[in-house]
């Protein structure tokens, strides 16, 4: 019943999974994509400071804070640009998003 | 330690349980909900891995922020999300395959890891130094070693508002705004029309 680092790494990569399959399966709603991108992000976190406490070094939350950062500033600017789309074509069906040809 | 066990159960049971829901839900203000909740149980496990600190930054920021700009976002556009799941069905046993060969590989690379026998087998998370908070412990670490990525990363955040401000900043038409320089040049000459009515007549 000892709960040591690989419980938490497995934890991690399930939530990782989680989220790639939430990308694959909700390939029209840019939003729920978008929430799946934030669970990712929160599986690296819990890998970062699943091993800073079981190699007693801070660091790892150090990066963590950064992670939360740079994830937070993705959401506002993936949002903001959501709306704006929205306001300019009415929709946001990701297959109709094909201006660039991309 | 059984308590910690069993905490680390529920919380993970929970977590994975609600991420689940937030990929699969219907309405995506459910998902929104469940994205709380996961948030929630994540920054449980965190307290239990000793590091309250973070696990208070992840309840303030992906709560009180992130979460709530989704919301917004979520209720504020006029979107037929039934229309948004077509396809659904489509794309889910692509999904769950590549889903389960990822979570395999991960969890064969984690169990490969653990048998080294220079692997971290702590089972206690480490306890923060004499006489110091996590808190106090992180940020000595913070703004001395890493003053710099600290700084960088407030720049990053300014130039995230930055960039959503100017996105959605526009200047409908049809809206009539105050403009203050107007107001202010209005002279008493201006405002005022002196007429002479003569008796009996009215205007």
């Amino acid at each position: 019943m000892v709960i040591g680092l690989t419980h938490y790494l497995t934890l991690a990569a399930i939530v990782f999974a989680i989220g790639v399959l939430g990308i694959f399966i909700n390939r029209k709603n840019i939003i729920v994509i978008l929430m799946s991108v934030e669970l990712i992000l929160l599986s690296v976190n819990i890998n970062l400071v699943a091993f800073s406490a079981f190699l007693h070094d801070l660091t790892g939350q150090v990066f963590t804070l950064f992670v939360l950062t740079v994830a937070a500033a993705e959401a506002a600017i993936g949002l903001a640009i959501l709306v704006v789309y929205y306001r300019n074509s009415g929709t946001i069906a990701v297959e109709d998003i094909n201006l660039m040809r991309g | 330690m059984i308590v910690q066990a069993l905490a680390f159960y529920l919380f993970a049971a929970v977590l994975t349980a609600a991420a689940l829901m937030v990929v699969i839900a219907r309405n995506p203000v459910h998902s929104v909900l469940f994205l709380i909740l996961a948030f929630f149980n994540a920054a449980g496990l965190f307290v239990l891995l000793g590091a309250e600190f973070v696990a208070m930054i992840l309840v303030i920021v992906y709560v009180g922020a992130v979460a709530v700009l989704f919301m917004f976002v979520v209720m504020m556009l006029d979107i037929d999300f039934v229309e948004l799941r077509q396809g659904f069905l489509n794309y889910l046993p692509a999904g769950l395959l590549v889903g389960f060969v990822l979570v395999m590989e991960l969890i064969l690379v984690v169990g490969a890891g653990s048998m080294n026998a220079g692997a971290p087998q702590t089972a206690v998370p480490a306890a923060p130094p004499e006489g110091m908070t996590n808190t106090e412990a992180l940020g000595r670490i913070l703004y001395t070693d890493y003053a710099y990525l600290f700084q960088v990363a407030g720049l990053i955040l300014l130039a995230a508002m930055i960039g959503a401000i100017v996105l959605t900043l526009r200047a409908r038409e049809g809206v009539r705004r105050q403009v203050i320089a107007d107001q202010i040049a209005r002279t008493p000459a201006l405002g005022m029309e002196l007429k002479d009515v003569k008796p009996g007549q009215g205007i």
